[in-house]
């Protein structure tokens, strides 16, 4: 037997060997991300006995418009310590994306390992004005149009279609939070029914508080290895065997809210169906969109949905994707699971997907 | 391993003060029909966008990639939105170009912009932070004293840095899609300018613009298609490479920082560059405030440490005097500059003159050249050589 998983051809093995992520708190007041970051950087290392030195590559993912000042990412890089000068990257995304940018140089062959690391304290502002300004600047942000009335207006068309209903929202939203029990590092964990939940008062209908993802301020750290580097540094590395991502229009008016075709693509892409899926972590900030990315991804019944709880348990911002993959590989490593799908998004109501398939030999 | 690539196709708009006339969308679909035009090519032939720019506050759009999707033709594809500060719109090529080199994508797009004019550059880049004393204001406050220690450590005369912003502008005159035309610049002229940081005066100091620049990168199989669509040929990417160093590091040399050094030696033997100054026939490098010139001349070793303002003294980087490598013949970052999309005219000038279609700024005969960027507090930089051959 193979000591790597079936890839498509010319691809390089990567896998994800380390993961570290801070504890989701709803605001972090005595530490700044540097600070949050140094030690989620120093445990990825350490989980598995490396240092700075032993990768080729550093990228990570933030976005300026939490800590409300330019250049953010650049303080950020003083976490790592980057001395000698590395190769190093950012985006203005969330560090799933991050990751992908290290997944496509692993595949040339120059480098073996890369670093990952994501951070985002929502708590620095008022998040829902923030995200506000994520939104087309001429003819949708001066509506003011926070977030959460947006995914209320996916929740709703899903409703108005027969797709859903309120209950199967409190529904997966009563799992998660139960699933996030067991999680050390969720921020919102409980044993409530579905029953219970659907008493709240609506936030913004048809949402309740319960189908709302909690603010959150942290920061996570992955380690990549390629080939038999995985193998020095993780004994049951999880391999990337599939890694895609789709953006859809930005007109929420020219998109049908209640499916996502780009999660759809990104999953063919990544090859989802390919093989039986134990378990998913899906980037759903709001429940009902857990329900959208199951249907996209194909994914059935038997599937384990974010044993970590999900976004509904944490979701620091520009790192929550990226904690998908992380949680994901956990998994793997203990042997849980031999084949997960993570999933990551940005923008408003699912704009944009990101798919990871990871499997473990 | 890493598949050949190639720039098969670029395009830019005119860098101005305030382009009123577009919206964000309409500046940066300027660039990129230009680019996809000169490929040969429709959006519907790319197969993955990918966007550069500085801080959004400069525009007032948190990630603007999500709102310009659709104008990008990006809809139903890969889309990525770098951010290196300064040094973004090389690195933003520099990512583009592996998704080719990796063997994932045959055609992307790849763009970068700032329309400045929606905000005040200056001060949005001066924002103070927390726990930190504000002891500057504007991108020049923070590299006046690192000039001024070049100055002192290479004892070069106090004029070279106002020769420099003499012959970028006067090389600025044949771009049409430079910001800055003054026909009538001089040395007395920019001395005569206020003085903003000490040396720098105003005239020697880029200018706040609103542009975009495309590219499109394809693979070996992609630049024989366009080449024989279009009959223009492609530039060829013999090399890149990105650093970085920390920001608070006592261990620094600010002035001539390793992570420049280490970015231009990993680069040069990729390229196969062993005597830049003799190997390149020209470059675009980022010098927004002018005595940059001299200390990237050193930097990137068109000459000893130390020389780097008598190499600029001799006229050997003006076009315009012939000198054997002429530097910003575009007339570089202090004639235009959209910060998020200036490294990226960096990279897409040495396209355009390794393809011989750099119009009436064209240095004849190049066959390799270099492009630099770089970002933050001097410690982002990403270089690439392009080249006529096919490695």
């Amino acid at each position: 037997m193979s000591r790597f998983p079936d890839l498509a051809s010319g691809s390089r093995p990567v896998g994800v060997v380390s993961f570290a992520q801070y504890d989701n708190v709803r605001r972090e007041d005595a530490r700044n991300e540097v600070e949050m970051l140094m030690p989620v950087v120093a445990e990825v290392f350490g989980n598995i006995g490396i240092t700075k030195d032993d990768v080729g590559f550093i990228c990570s993912g933030s976005t300026d418009y939490l800590v409300g000042g330019p250049f953010s990412f650049v303080a950020a890089l003083d976490a790592v310590g980057v001395w000698p000068p590395r190769a190093e990257s950012h985006v203005e995304m969330d560090g799933a994306w991050a990751l992908y940018e290290a997944w496509v140089l692993l595949q040339e062959g120059e480098i073996d390992a890369a670093l990952v690391y994501a951070f985002g304290r929502s708590s620095m502002g008022d998040l829902s004005e923030v995200l506000s300004l994520q939104l087309d600047p001429y003819y949708l942000a001066p509506l003011w149009p926070d977030p959460t009335s947006l995914a209320a207006l996916q929740a709703q068309a899903m409703i108005d279609k027969g797709a859903a209903g309120e209950a199967d929202f409190a529904a997966i939203a009563s799992r998660s939070r139960r699933s996030a029990l067991a999680n050390p590092k969720a921020q919102v964990a409980y044993d409530r029914s579905p029953e219970e939940l659907l008493a709240e008062d609506y936030e913004v209908a048809p949402l309740r508080r319960h189908a709302l993802p909690p603010l959150s301020d942290g920061c996570a750290a992955i380690v990549l290895a390629a080939g038999d580097r995985a193998y020095e540094w993780c004994e049951r590395p999880a391999f990337i065997t599939g890694i895609d991502h789709r953006i859809e229009t930005h007109a929420l008016g020219a998109r049908d809210l209640t499916v996502s075709p780009s999660a759809r693509l990104a999953g063919e892409r990544a090859g989802v169906g390919a093989k039986k899926v134990d378990m998913a972590e899906l980037h759903a900030p709001y429940a009902h969109q857990e329900m959208i990315l199951v249907d996209a991804l194909g994914l059935t019944e038997d599937v384990d949905l974010n044993p970590s709880g999900g976004a509904l348990a944490a979701n620091p911002m520009m790192s929550a994707g990226l904690i998908r993959i992380g949680e994901s590989a956990q998994r793997i490593w203990s042997g849980q699971a031999d084949r997960a799908v993570a999933h990551a998004t940005s923008g408003p109501c699912l704009q944009q997907n990101l798919v990871c398939v990871l499997e473990g030999v | 391993m890493a598949e050949r690539c190639a720039v098969i196709g670029v395009g830019q708009t005119v860098a101005k003060s305030k382009r009123e006339d577009v919206s964000i969308a309409g500046l940066v679909r300027e660039a990129a029909l230009a680019a996809l035009e000169d490929a040969g090519l429709g959006f519907a032939d790319i197969d993955a966008v990918v966007i550069g720019k500085a801080p959004d506050m400069f525009e007032g759009v948190m990630m603007p990639e999500l709102y310009l999707a659709p104008a990008l033709g990006a809809v139903g594809k890969p889309m990525f939105r770098v951010h290196t500060a300064g040094s973004v719109g090389g690195s933003t090529a520099i990512v583009a170009a592996h998704l080719v080199a990796s063997g994932i994508h045959q055609r992307v797009l790849t763009v970068a912009f700032e329309k400045q004019s929606d905000s005040d550059a200056m001060w949005a880049l001066s924002v103070p932070q927390p726990f930190s004393a504000p002891l500057l204001a504007g991108a020049g406050g923070y590299f006046a004293p690192i000039i001024r220690a070049y100055m002192y450590r290479s004892g070069a005369p106090r004029d070279i840095g106002m020769m420099v912003a003499v012959k970028d502008r006067l090389q600025a005159l044949k771009n049409p899609y430079a910001h800055l035309h003054l026909p009538d610049i001089s040395m007395q002229m920019v001395e005569d300018s206020i003085m903003l940081w000490d040396p720098l005066h105003y005239l020697e100091s880029c200018p706040s613009s609103d542009g975009a620049a495309a590219m499109v990168i394809g693979s070996e199989q992609a630049a024989g298609v366009a080449t024989a669509e279009t009959g223009r040929p492609p530039a060829w990417i013999h090399g890149m490479a990105m650093r970085s160093e920390p920001t608070m590091f006592a261990g620094r040399d600010q002035v001539n920082p390793q992570a420049s050094r280490d970015c231009a030696a990993d680069l040069y033997r990729q390229a196969g560059i062993t005597n830049p100054r003799a190997d390149f026939d020209m470059a675009e490098v980022y010098v927004p405030f002018s005595w940059y010139e001299p200390m990237w001349l050193e930097s990137l070793g068109f000459c000893e440490e130390g020389d780097g303002w008598k190499l600029t003294q001799s006229g050997a980087t003006s076009m315009i005097e012939g000198g054997d490598i002429p530097w910003n013949c575009s007339g570089g970052v202090l004639s235009s500059n959209p910060i998020g999309a200036s490294g990226m005219l960096r990279f897409l000038e040495t396209a355009l003159q390794v393809r011989g279609l750099a119009g009436e700024h064209q240095v004849a005969d190049v066959r390799r050249a270099l492009g630099q960027a770089y970002g933050g507090g001097s410690q982002f930089f990403a270089m690439w050589v392009v080249g006529t051959d096919r490695p």
